[in-house]
């Protein structure tokens, strides 16, 4: 009986993070859908029998299970699915890339304004606190209107806006850290400030770190949809999520299943990185409170 | 607490800068520069172009370049529409009602419901309600304000034709009635995002509050339950909520323009998409400006605010 209460308290770290993450519910359907969509996108197009650009105007506006088209057909005559599919490849494509850009320019900022503190450290946070002035969309439709839009812009532009809150988590954490006994022994082993900041302090602020890059990457797609869907972002005839619903609005009396489908994806994929990034908090550090 | 204002009006004065900075540089960032639209124009010549870049001051350096236009932005010239010739803040006041009005209602029904969700969340936490409200708040922040605007055109405007399906009121009629029936729909689609924010913070903010000490305290003194919720409990919990509204001005607004997108709804974040389909630099560049120092406007009155109702905040 000793051992069995022994066993439960020297569980290690990742085991007790793993246990509380499994009694969240929630976050474990998100991590399971998150895999169905990107299985989905990734290997479905190769089971239809259609192609994602393929026009076929004789059989414009097929509604869903009304033939060999499972989600009908859209103004042009192209499957829904097969579009659905490659779209998912665009959008989730960008929620991760734009995350992994965003999280690299939040941790270097962040890294940066934490450990030097002073002038340095006030510099970049009002620099972080100016660039969150400006409301999210605005900023990223006049950048994506002054640049040529595509696949690499639309990335490139979501992560520009997107990387000040991680840059605040780390600047928090960094700063707290650097105080620690660990950083102060790796300081007098004389270890150099960039060594101690990103082989020291970043490591041990991991927890927060991944839970902010998957809100993030809900945030991208999220800020995906919002430019395509408003003609700035992927141009057709490649899909994405968000350019999927461009004409929807005009086919909304006629065809509301061309809005149903990519809606209802875009929010299954959000919620579900939602949900996870909640439940990895939860998991990761019990104490981590942000709403 | 004069202290503490000037303190925090130095530095939103300081952000301003940075602010006007960053837009600066889009602006100039632009292909071509602010002269992008004539250098587009077939009937330019190179030679024009120069003329022009000289008249307009573009030869200088442009640290000289960006203290003449932040002068002039603080004087209130913001240049002329590409479009009409208009000024550009005269271009954005006459759009800016529409967008308020919306921008009010919203919040309104937001902070309304929000509250309500939040405080009956708190008080009965992981009842079957709070479970609900904390999943739907979840759901409705991940939703697509212009998808959950389509969704509600289809069901209330198409399918059962209560609700017009945009614009902010019938032709030829003006009523407050018919106003009021043009406001419904882009108001609701707005105010999910926000009453989720605000049931979450109203939640967490009530849940810190029903835990302390003087909570306990007034029960032990035979406090009547409804007194302490409501004379110890939620005065204390409502507190916070106005730095929350500060948070929440910057995703207002651009919910408000993609609400106003899908409903063609004639106010700013309408007039903003309408200009980059111009390519109307001068009134996006505008636009941005302008939004970004509402932003900075908005968070300073609410920690200004929050200092006046809640002393302990000045001390720190």
């Amino acid at each position: 009986m000793a051992t069995a209460t022994l066993s439960t308290v020297q569980l290690a770290p990742g085991q007790a993070a793993w246990r509380r993450f499994r009694r969240h519910r929630l976050a474990l359907a998100g991590a399971v859908i998150i895999l169905v969509l990107v299985l989905g996108s990734a290997f479905g197009p190769y089971l239809l029998p259609f192609d994602d650009t393929y026009i076929d105007i004789m059989k414009r506006f097929a509604p869903p299970l009304s033939g060999a088209h499972i989600l009908g057909t859209d103004e042009l005559g192209r499957d829904v699915l097969a579009r659905l599919m490659m779209g998912g490849r665009v959008s989730l494509s960008i929620g991760i890339v734009a995350m992994v850009m965003a999280m690299a320019v939040g941790i270097v900022v962040g890294a940066f304004a934490g450990f030097y503190g002073g002038v340095v450290g006030a510099v970049l946070m009002r620099l972080v606190d100016a660039v969150l002035c400006f409301p999210t969309i605005f900023l990223l439709l006049a950048l994506a209107a002054l640049t040529e839009p595509g696949l690499v812009t639309t990335t490139v532009l979501i992560a520009a806006t997107a990387w000040m809150a991680v840059a605040r988590v780390v600047a928090a954490q960094v700063r707290s850290l650097r105080e620690r006994e660990f950083a102060v022994a790796a300081l007098a082993f004389g270890s150099s400030n960039l060594r101690i900041m990103f082989r020291e302090l970043v490591p041990n602020a991991i927890a927060p770190i991944v839970v902010a890059a998957t809100l993030n990457v809900a945030k991208a797609i999220l800020l995906e949809s919002y430019v395509s869907y408003l003609g700035y972002g992927i141009q057709p005839p490649a899909a994405s999520w968000g350019n999927m619903l461009n004409n929807a609005q005009i086919y909304l009396t006629s065809a509301p299943w061309l809005a149903i489908a990519p809606g209802l994806a875009i929010t299954l994929a959000v919620t579900s990185f939602n949900f996870l990034g909640d439940g990895l908090r939860d998991a990761l550090d019990p104490r981590m409170n942000i709403p | 607490m004069a202290r503490y204002v000037v303190n925090r009006l130095a530095q939103a004065i300081m952000l301003l800068v940075i602010v006007s900075a960053i837009g600066f540089a889009i602006l100039h960032l632009a292909p071509g520069g602010p002269l992008s639209q004539f250098a587009a124009s077939a009937q330019m010549t190179q030679e024009d172009l120069d003329r022009v870049t000289k008249q307009l001051g573009l030869d200088r350096p442009l640290p000289v370049q960006y203290l003449d236009w932040f002068g002039r932005m603080l004087k209130g010239d913001w240049g002329k529409s590409y479009r009409d010739g208009e000024a550009v803040l005269a271009v954005i006041s006459s759009h800016l009602g529409a967008t308020l009005e919306l921008m009010a209602t919203a919040t309104i029904i937001a902070v309304l419901l929000g509250c309500w969700i939040g405080i009956l969340g708190a008080l009965r936490r992981y009842s079957l309600f709070d479970t609900l409200a904390t999943v739907g708040a979840m759901i409705a922040l991940s939703i697509p304000t212009f998808w959950f605007g389509l969704v509600t055109i289809y069901v209330f405007s198409v399918k059962l034709g209560w609700l017009p399906a945009g614009n902010r009121q019938t032709v030829g009629d003006g009523s407050f009635l018919d106003l009021l029936h043009h406001l419904i729909a882009p108001a609701m689609v707005l105010a999910l995002v926000e009453t989720a924010m605000w049931g979450r913070f109203m939640r967490s903010s009530m849940l810190e509050v029903i835990n302390q000490d003087y909570i306990r305290t007034a029960r032990a003194k035979g406090i009547p339950e409804w007194r302490i919720l409501t004379v110890h409990a939620l005065r204390n919990a409502l507190l916070p909520m106005i730095t929350v509204a500060g948070l929440q001005f910057p995703t207002l607004l651009g919910g408000a323009l993609v609400a106003e997108t899908v409903f063609t709804w004639p106010g700013m974040g309408r007039l903003f998409l309408d200009s980059i389909g111009y390519r109307d630099y001068p009134v996006v560049m505008g636009i941005l400006m302008f939004s970004a120092t509402m932003v900075l406007i908005g968070s300073l009155l609410a920690d200004i605010l929050y200092a006046v109702v809640d002393p302990r905040i000045r001390v720190g």
